[in-house]
């Protein structure tokens, strides 16, 4: 019997191999598979002009010195860059404010709820028919004009099409209110685990509430802010949707809101399979450091 | 933070919560206003948009949506049906598979369990865009350009999905219950199907709205693999709608066909939303 139960116990643990099957296919399939391919292509010259196609031939790392000689790749990263920080730093300061008054029991805040409902609604839209919204609310004849030519703040419709800074700003726009929701939850949920005790001992010592945010809350909850940058932060570089939509896959005016996957895009879509393999190694190699910082931080907090 | 009494420092407390409601009633604007434009501009008709903006809704939403949406150049209603199947199948897939993977990496021991475990957090955060290129090869190579099945399938390997099933497992899913099944009699993977994913339903579900609405509102691998009008999803036929020579069409059809694509998921949004922004505070890519 014993011995009978011990051989069991062995031929269940190979179960979780069986359970595994379904993931390791798809994956090596669909994203180890092409993740090869991808880099391999990164290597040869491979694209069409017109209707000849040239390639595939081996050319080393030719596609990587092109793509940092030109000096797309550099102002294409300062857009994006440029884009999520203008998004970003009011995300965060909003998040915060936001975050310790809900989780502020001295506030005593009623309707939290409802609050909470409404600045998440915005991350759950789809981001394509949001920036289309926007562009057909901010058009020249449309109704963004129209109220603010009513108010008198302008005597003539303002083309924010075509200013650098309006596109710039209206895609910051949108991301901030489509993700505020998002991390103001997130931090939400770290201000709550923060030990009580500790405020009331600030309290007790004639801390103000300004103090307790700045010397206590900060402070502590720095790995989560930690968290919510770098993840926001590769969310940034993969920032598509928006300005795509907004300006018809042209990063226009004078592409200065071309962002790193708009220009990858267009490569997939003009089929210079070389370039945008480069690109993609690239943004792998990226977007790989900073998956790491965050796998590092993920797996010191699970301790 | 904390009780604050009348004699400390700064702000007394019913200041504080007069500036609170204030803020959060100016960001609560911020985030709704825009859709309260875009269901009045939906209910107006071509004229009444050309006289400029008012906050009182008109009766031409039907109309808008009859020749701008159902009979429009557009195949609206076809979008929707594709958009609803696609992230039907890989909600159900990805939840389903999901927590099978972390049911396998929770319960059982084996050799390769710490690495895969490892492996499956290290690559969590690796966005689908840079194999994009790989991929789309792949597609090209089996056929299946035009085809729902590359958007459907690689659901069933998703990091983050089993990252919470992996979380969840552990608050709720006592070992002993296994073993008392296995006492029982039942196989490994009737235990699964019948007893854990009973057991996972609250966690199945957030994760189930999450995947489909991220699904839901795909555009970047979508637009590169499906061409044909008629299998194309709503986040394509709306980026369509901006490609498109924009002056040329009636505004009144074009605010009716955002709506069309937008409220389903605000009304849903509405009814569950006490799920979802509970549910929100682990793993996720943000923007």
């Amino acid at each position: 019997m014993e011995k009978a139960k011990r051989g069991k116990v062995v031929s269940y643990n190979k179960w979780g191999y069986f359970f595994l099957i379904p993931f390791v296919v798809v994956y090596a399939i669909f994203q180890l598979i092409p993740l090869v391919s991808t880099i391999y292509n990164s290597f040869f010259e491979n694209y069409r002009s017109g209707l000849t196609q040239v390639g595939p031939n081996f050319i080393g790392l030719k596609n990587y010195m092109t793509l940092f000689t030109n000096g797309d790749l550099l102002s294409y990263t300062r857009n994006t860059m440029i884009m999520w920080i203008l998004g970003f730093v009011p995300q965060i300061l909003v998040s915060l404010l936001l975050g310790a008054w809900f989780s502020d029991p001295s506030l005593r805040l009623k309707f939290q709820r409802f609050f909470k409902t409404v600045i998440y609604l915005p991350n759950l839209i789809m981001a394509s028919a949001f920036s289309m919204l926007f562009f057909t609310l901010f058009a020249d004849s449309g109704p963004i004009n129209s109220i603010l030519i009513s108010l008198g703040i302008f005597s003539a419709p303002y083309k924010f099409m075509s200013h650098v800074w309006s596109v710039r700003g209206l895609v910051a726009l949108m991301n901030f209110i489509m993700w505020f929701g998002n991390t103001t939850i997130l931090l939400m949920a770290g201000m709550m685990g923060i030990d009580p005790s500790l405020y009331e001992a600030a309290q007790v010592d004639g801390a103000t509430a300004t103090q307790i945010f700045y010397r206590i809350t900060l402070p502590l909850l720095r790995p989560i802010l930690l968290y919510v940058m770098i993840t926001s932060l590769i969310g940034g570089l993969q920032m598509f949707d928006v300005p795509q939509i907004l300006t018809n896959g042209t990063g226009d005016p004078v592409r200065s809101s071309m962002t790193l996957i708009m220009y990858l895009n267009k490569h997939l879509f003009s089929k210079n399979f070389g370039l945008g393999g480069a690109l993609s190694v690239l943004l792998f190699i990226i977007t790989g450091i900073f998956s790491l910082i965050v796998f590092k931080l993920n797996t010191s907090t699970e301790k | 933070m904390n009780t604050e009494n009348k004699t400390s420092k700064g702000l007394p407390i019913g200041v504080r919560r007069a500036i609170a409601y204030i803020v959060l009633a100016i960001v609560s604007i911020l985030c709704i206003i825009w859709f309260y434009i875009l269901f009045i501009n939906a209910t107006r008709s071509k004229g009444e948009l050309t006289r400029g903006f008012t906050p009182i809704p008109s009766t031409h939403l039907l109309e808008n949506l009859r020749d701008g949406v159902f009979h429009g150049t557009q195949p609206f209603v076809r979008g929707m049906l594709n958009s609803l199947f696609v992230a039907g199948c890989s909600a159900a897939l990805c939840t389903y598979f999901s927590t099978m993977t972390a049911y396998a990496i929770h319960v059982y021991d084996f050799k390769l369990k710490k690495f895969m475990s490892t492996f499956i957090l290290a690559v969590m955060m690796i966005p689908t865009q840079v194999t994009a290129l790989g991929f789309l090869q792949l597609v090209g190579r089996m056929k299946l350009e035009d085809n729902f099945i590359p958007l459907i399938i690689p659901a069933i390997a998703a990091p983050v999905t089993y990252f919470y099933m992996k979380q969840y497992m552990e608050s709720t899913l006592p070992l002993s219950l296994i073993e008392a099944a296995r006492i029982d009699g039942s196989g490994e993977f009737r235990t699964f199907n019948s007893i854990v994913l009973p057991l996972m339903k609250p966690a199945i579900a957030v994760q189930a709205i999450f995947t489909f609405v991220s699904s839901w509102n795909n555009y970047f691998t979508p637009a590169l693999i499906l061409h044909k009008d008629l299998m194309k999803t709503l986040p394509i036929l709306i980026a369509q709608l901006r490609s498109a020579d924009f002056l040329k069409f009636n505004m009144g059809h074009v605010y009716a066909a955002i709506a069309f694509s937008i409220f389903p998921v605000i009304v849903v949004y509405l009814i569950l939303s006490k799920y979802i922004v509970g549910g929100t505070t682990l793993g996720g890519v943000k923007g």
